[in-house]
């Protein structure tokens, strides 16, 4: 999620090829370092939809869609 | 004679450079200025409205189908709190309670039974990488990177947000009658589910 733009495509791969996994890993690990949150939407078997936050490509679940980063909450006024 | 008005001359140019080398050196900066080429921004009037349309196709992917059509319907999204003692310490005992997420406005947290206000958390997901314009996510992705927060770490969420009693930034009769208006929601997609499933077993 970026201002301004919405959505953005940052990098995509199959985790089961090894070198797509890495640049993934490399990507994720950017995005991290800038400073943003990760979360990556899940969809239970009841029907409800929750998000779990991940702080490490190993957090991933192996069957995530995507991976949706954010800017770090701060507090507001 | 010529001499004496060189000279004369030469005394009150010295006298008044004080007064005319400043204002020359302005009007040379203003030309150089002037002959200076803008940098052409290229503004683009839509780009906030299709970024907002994105970020509603992307909270639409990620929150369920009752969760959208209140967003869509309501202009906000009810979370149910997780945490066995409340939002805070203290604050609910074990009662059940939940949030209400509104764009770009803080969070609100309340009693599902009684409907009481327990408080406001402001929270901002800023953007400072942005080289120009708004440093706030559109207002479909500020809720979906609420209810993700929530969702996903509510402690942690509710631990950085400032909270504030209710009525700082939302009038506390507003957000009464949003609860209202939730609850006629509500009933009328049960009563509406209720006659799908009439029809169906009829037929």
């Amino acid at each position: 999620m970026k201002p301004g733009h919405g959505e953005v495509l940052i990098a995509e791969g199959d985790t089961s090829v090894t070198e797509e996994e890495q640049r993934l890993i490399e990507e994720f690990r950017r995005q991290l370092d800038a400073g943003l949150w990760a979360a990556v939407p899940l969809a239970c078997a009841d029907g409800k939809r929750e998000a779990r936050m991940v702080r490490s490509f190993d957090d991933v679940p192996r069957d995530a869609e995507r991976v949706i980063f954010f800017p770090r909450a701060a507090g507001g006024r | 004679m010529l001499l004496a008005l060189v000279a004369t001359a030469l005394v009150a140019v010295a006298l008044l450079s004080d007064l005319i080398i400043p204002r020359l050196d302005a009007a040379w900066k203003r030309h150089r200025a002037r002959r200076q080429r803008a940098p052409t921004l290229l503004f683009d009037p839509g780009r906030e409205r299709r970024a907002e349309q994105r970020a509603r196709e992307l909270l639409r992917s990620c929150v369920n189908e009752e969760e959208w059509a209140m967003y869509r319907d309501l202009g906000f999204i009810r979370v149910w709190g997780l945490q066995s003692d409340g939002p805070h310490a203290g604050g609910g005992g074990g009662a059940p309670y939940a949030y209400l997420i509104y764009p770009h406005k803080p969070i609100v947290a309340y009693m599902a039974q009684t409907r009481r206000l327990l408080s406001e958390y402001c929270v901002e997901f800023p953007d400072n990488t942005r080289p120009y314009g708004s440093a706030m996510l559109p207002d479909s992705d500020d809720v979906l990177a609420k209810w993700m927060a929530l969702t996903g770490d509510e402690r942690r969420l509710i631990s950085t947000a400032n909270m504030h009693l209710p009525g700082r930034q939302h009038d506390p009769s507003q957000v009464a009658r949003d609860l209202w208006r939730l609850a006629q929601w509500e009933r009328s997609r049960m009563r509406a589910a209720a006659e799908r499933a009439r029809s169906d077993a009829s037929r």
